[in-house]
């Protein structure tokens, strides 16, 4: 399972074994930033990231798990999902859905391909006791033709900011939100809740896993932020917001910016940051993409 | 501390601290609260607290657990919950000023209670929750010192002599389009960072690179034709 295809040459996959790894991707109609850290308490990495503005597909996933089995977890979800995902996307079967605007085909096939990353997780984790228990959160999104579709599993979120609205578009599969939703706690005793690292899903966990996805337009001047828990347990929203509207014409210094805040505020967990700018509009007959690749040709 | 008031038929017959991070609730005698009463299972039930916050969890008791009139499996205690097992009531009587304390000890001194592990007990219930990779326990940071405050006064152009307070985390300084620069307030100091635009701000005549630059009293700093002076505040 794992190997599975090769990365094409402007893919990157953050190797979660780096320090620090920053980098700003620009093409044609999405400018992207990403910023990974360890943080301050942690030595090492378990976040994994990927970002291709030419397939317009953000990743990042949050492994858990035993010695280093977290950044197996979640890097094996990250490159497996990149590769299946680029091979999926090339597809004329996605490619028909997203002229046609087909949303529910487009989701499953996004479904589809979370689902065989989840079993190769959980596949890897049944085979070796090393990886016994390990599991990864997921946060992905594609963008085609001015919306983006939006899939994720625990904890790590999504955000848009819009003019001046900065709203987080998926719910967080914890224990905690759990407890929201329920009315066991408020707000605002949720701010302070002891219990914020308890997921209630995860890949990698069952041979099946119950995926969240959502499709939401996307329009130009957008700023999409994928994150880890990492940031936002340390950094209050309107602290994040403030970031992304200040610093949004420099958007490596602004997913720096609030890497540097979380560890400022403590830097307890690893912290992943992928920022992506909405520079022009993508809707079209044809899709933006595959005019790129054949202005490329 | 948070506490519990064991009650039967409206009568008070014990007040018990929750001052360990376990306790144990059954008729069995090795439970930190033994009530010999055959209405109640050996192992009952048990209350795990963690800083302010503590949970109840019904170890599948034959006769079950309820707080306020329902059965419960799991609960998040809150001030004033009646738990009743059988005949006998416990009130949860929350540490109000403990948890105010304890949330505004987390603010300042930046630590999460999060990063200590969860009991066992919460973590794995039939897999269906999943305790996250923890991190170590961090070393205690020192509660940082207040940082002075700091402002900006425009030395040059139509607002000469205005004073610019830095009190938010980021503030932006030039005009969008042409040259920004953003004044980033951070818990050891503040800093200068070039945001956008061909000219990189000028600090004492020196023009900066694409690294944050420390700004030190008196810092003279040229963004877009305008002067403006840096100083912290008493």
């Amino acid at each position: 399972m794992l190997g599975h295809g090769c990365q094409p040459a402007s893919c990157f996959v953050l190797d979660p074994f780096f320090r620090k790894i920053a980098r700003v991707i620009t093409e044609n109609c999405l400018e992207i930033a990403v910023s990974t850290d360890p943080g301050v308490v942690s030595s090492h990495n378990e976040d994994s990231v990927f970002a291709d503005a030419r397939l317009g597909l953000a990743i990042i996933a949050d492994g858990m798990g035993g010695y280093n089995a977290g950044e197996v977890a979640s890097g094996m979800a990250t490159t497996r999902l990149a590769a299946d995902l680029d091979r999926v996307i090339s597809s004329s079967a996605l490619q028909a859905a997203c002229q046609a605007g087909d949303t529910a085909t487009i989701e499953r096939h996004l479904l589809n391909e979370v689902s065989a990353a989840n079993f190769a997780v959980f596949h890897a984790a049944a085979s070796s006791s090393r990886y016994a228990g390990m599991g990864t959160t997921l946060v992905l999104a594609w963008f085609h033709n001015n919306r983006m579709t939006v899939a994720h599993v625990g904890d790590s979120r999504l955000y848009r900011l819009r003019g001046d609205e900065f709203a987080l578009l998926t719910r967080d599969h914890s224990l905690l939100q759990e407890q929201l939703d329920s009315g066991m706690i408020t707000p605002e005793e949720a701010r302070y809740a002891g219990n914020r690292n308890l997921v209630t899903r995860a890949l990698g966990v069952d041979p099946a896993v119950d995926v969240e996805i959502g499709t939401f337009d996307v329009s130009r001047g957008d700023i999409v932020l994928l994150c880890s828990d990492g940031l936002n347990d340390m950094v209050e929203d309107e602290e994040i917001a403030l970031a992304l509207r200040t610093l949004g014409g420099n958007l490596q210094l602004a997913a720096d910016h609030l890497v540097q805040l979380a560890n400022d505020n403590g830097g307890r967990d690893n912290v992943s940051v992928i920022l992506i700018k909405v520079r022009e509009d993508f809707a079209t007959g044809r899709n933006w993409w595959q005019r790129m690749r054949d202005m490329l040709k | 501390m948070a506490k519990l008031i064991l009650s039967m038929d409206g009568l008070v017959l014990k007040e018990i601290p929750l001052n360990k991070e376990r306790l144990s609730i059954g008729r069995k005698p090795h439970n930190d609260i033994q009530i010999d009463n055959l209405a109640i299972s050996g192992d009952h039930a048990v209350v795990v607290t963690i800083l302010a916050d503590s949970f109840l969890e019904d170890l599948n008791s034959t006769n079950g657990t309820l707080v306020n009139g329902q059965p419960i499996k799991k609960h998040f205690l809150r001030n004033n919950d009646i738990i009743e097992l059988g005949k006998y009531k416990l009130k949860y009587l929350a540490d109000l000023q403990a948890s105010v304390a304890a949330s505004d000890f987390e603010r300042n001194a930046a630590i999460r209670s999060g990063q200590l592990k969860m009991p066992s007990e919460l973590q794995l219930e039939s897999g269906d929750t999943i305790t996250r990779s923890s991190v170590g326990l961090a070393s205690v940071p020192k509660p940082p010192s207040p940082l002075p405050g700091a402002a900006i006064q425009l030395l040059n152009g139509p607002n000469a002599g205005k004073e610019l307070d830095l009190t938010k985390t980021l503030t932006t300084l030039g005009k969008p389009g042409l040259q920004v620069a953003v004044i980033a307030k951070r818990p050891h100091g503040f800093f200068i960072t070039h945001v956008e635009g061909r000219q990189f701000p000028v600090v004492n005549g020196r023009s900066l690179d694409a690294q944050a630059y420390p700004l030190g009293d008196h810092d003279v700093i040229e963004i877009a034709g305008i002067k403006m002076e840096f100083f912290l505040k008493g």
